[in-house]
């Protein structure tokens, strides 16, 4: 009886998070007449909607922009970021523990009081408008960096010790020896940093004005703010082409996903 | 043995190295910077006036700096007890033996790893006066409208729902987790004890599941203060303002009237908010727990 009625709360609440994207689903597929209609089923779906997106805005370039951009800095994180985790780590050397520090403190830095000194950084180096602003300002997380220092910290000395040995250097040590022994850390923090790379707003709302450059989901955020998309049914369509590699990813990844951000307890 | 340390040495400050250029660019010079900022009035094009306290004396009667964070606070209190009891119910109701427990979990996490963009456009469709869907709704069953987004009374409190919905698989999980590693022996000694359902809960489960309390406080709390996405696409902190969030405050004045001095100010008292803000919270919220 009583497990009863937690399958009809659990089935009701899964019911409000999941409706509304089956719901937006099927209203990117409607004419405009039937946009209020509650039911997802429709005689008359067709493609129209995003046919319109595709007309208005060069979306197509945006998810390109976006994966460049996202995989660049993902890339980037775990290359630089396992290499000073590691160095934290593995090597002993006069003001380690400092570094170690101010890393933590840059983590509690709220990113109120940097945003408009960073802009003003981007228009000295002449990077608005330019991938660079994208990408540079992201290339290394101190998250990353804490959480390879964690992971790489339980790897027996051994291992490295006989790497050693044959004349491997560290660089070559980290990732030919400890990159294949940590993949639960590189996924953890491949999946928090692109995720919250691509899902990023503001930061390029701030320093990229010109549309070629522009990132997926801003360039989504300024057709439903413009009011370019002049129907529901078009705005919530380029709604869908911005969630849709997200959703994929996550459905295949699923139990990652989820065990990466309670790990981290970072929000996207 | 020394040439080893010596080694070590060279090797470590190398491969240190990246962060210590990425820190002081990126992170050392733009807090420098903004301690500069605070004490001029500057355009970005022109050349930078010192005014002395000038941006802080117009931040204290700037009104529409009091009512992003008036707004910020309304937002926090109806967030943060919401997600907290819809997040321990349905965690404690997912840590029963119940089937299809990752198909749930995985159902209440979607929101959280979709973008704010998305979640916004959808739910400001949601939220619409005349064809919404929960207006619709309403009027189906007999019910007046709700001017969802229109109010400046409600407005506010809608963000915050949609915020709820947003975050909260996250919160779930979290509590799940926490749950996971309360030890069963503390049940059972509760069990010889002769607790009801309810005490357990409230004098067990609750003081154990302080740590991930704390954190999910911090964490909505530093969600408030980060709000922009969605008021800058659903209301463009209207009506009347009563959604202006503090970052939106904030990327209005540098970006739209080129006031970078003052929003350099808002961005550091803002920040110094959080921080005593986050402070107190821990005050308030942390317990010792005794085992």
């Amino acid at each position: 009886m009583k497990k009863a009625i937690f399958y009809i709360i659990l089935s009701l609440v899964a019911l409000i998070f999941i409706y509304p994207f089956i719901w937006m689903a099927s209203a990117a597929l409607r004419p405009e007449i039937e946009i209020s209609s509650l039911s997802p089923f429709s005689h008359n779906f067709s493609i129209s909607n995003y046919k319109a997106v595709l007309e208005k805005i060069p979306i197509g370039r945006a998810f390109l922009n976006s994966l460049f951009v996202s995989s660049s800095i993902t890339f980037s994180v775990l290359v630089f970021s396992s290499i000073v985790g590691y160095a934290l780590s593995r090597l002993k050397f006069r003001g380690r523990e400092l570094i170690f520090m101010v890393i933590l403190f840059t983590m509690m830095i709220p990113f109120q009081i940097t945003m408009i000194p960073l802009y003003v950084l981007m228009v000295k180096f002449g990077w608005t408008d330019t991938y660079l602003a994208l990408i540079v300002p992201g290339m290394i997380s101190a998250f990353g960096i804490l959480l390879f220092r964690q992971y790489f910290k339980a790897i027996p000395q051994a291992i490295i010790d006989a790497a050693r040995i044959d004349g491997c250097s560290d660089l070559g040590i980290l990732f030919r020896i400890v990159w294949p022994n940590s993949i639960p850390a590189l996924v953890t923090v491949a999946i928090i940093t692109f995720m919250n790379t691509w899902n990023e707003v503001l930061w390029p709302l701030i320093v990229i004005r010109k549309q070629s450059i522009m990132t997926m989901p801003q360039m989504v955020t300024l057709f439903a703010v413009g009011g370019q998309a002049e129907q529901v049914g078009v705005g919530l369509a380029s709604a869908m082409m911005l969630a849709a590699p997200v959703v994929i990813i996550y459905c295949i990844f699923q139990r990652h996903f989820i065990a990466s951000m309670v790990h981290t307890g970072v929000k996207g | 043995m020394r040439r080893r340390a010596i080694e070590n040495n060279r090797v470590g400050y190398l491969m240190v190295s990246p962060y210590i250029i990425f820190f002081l660019l990126f992170v050392g010079y733009p807090l420098m910077f903004s301690l500069v900022l605070v004490f001029h009035k500057w355009n970005i094009i022109g050349p930078m006036r010192f005014i002395g306290f000038g941006n802080f004396g117009q931040l204290l009667h700037d009104a529409l700096f009091w009512k992003s964070l008036g707004n910020t606070l309304i937002f926090l209190v109806i967030h943060i007890p919401l997600q907290i009891i819809i997040a321990l119910v349905i965690a404690n109701i997912l840590n029963q033996r119940i089937a299809a427990r990752g198909f749930f979990r995985a159902a209440f996490f979607l929101p959280v790893v979709v973008s704010g963009v998305v979640v916004t456009i959808l739910w400001q469709q949601l939220y619409s006066q005349e064809t919404g869907l929960f207006n619709t709704l309403l009027s189906r069953i007999g019910l007046p409208k709700v001017p969802w987004l229109i109010s400046t009374r409600l407005a506010m409190p809608s963000i915050a729902i949609m915020a709820t919905w947003k975050n909260v698989g996250l919160y779930i999980v979290l509590f799940l987790t926490g749950l996971q590693t309360i030890p069963a022996s503390l049940y059972e000694v509760a069990d010889l004890d002769g607790a009801s359902e309810v005490q357990k809960f409230f004098h067990v489960t609750i003081p154990m599941l302080n740590p991930t309390m704390v954190m999910v406080v911090i964490l909505s709390t530093l969600g408030g203060f980060s709000l922009f996405i969605e008021p800058y696409v659903m209301t463009g902190g209207g009506p009347m303002n009563s959604t202006l969030s503090c970052v939106l405050y904030i990327y209005k004045q540098a970006f739209y009237f080129n006031h970078m001095g003052y929003a350099a100010t808002l961005g550091f008292a803002v920040a110094l908010i959080i921080m005593i803000v986050v402070i107190i919270q821990r005050k308030l919220v942390e317990t010792e727990i005794y085992t």
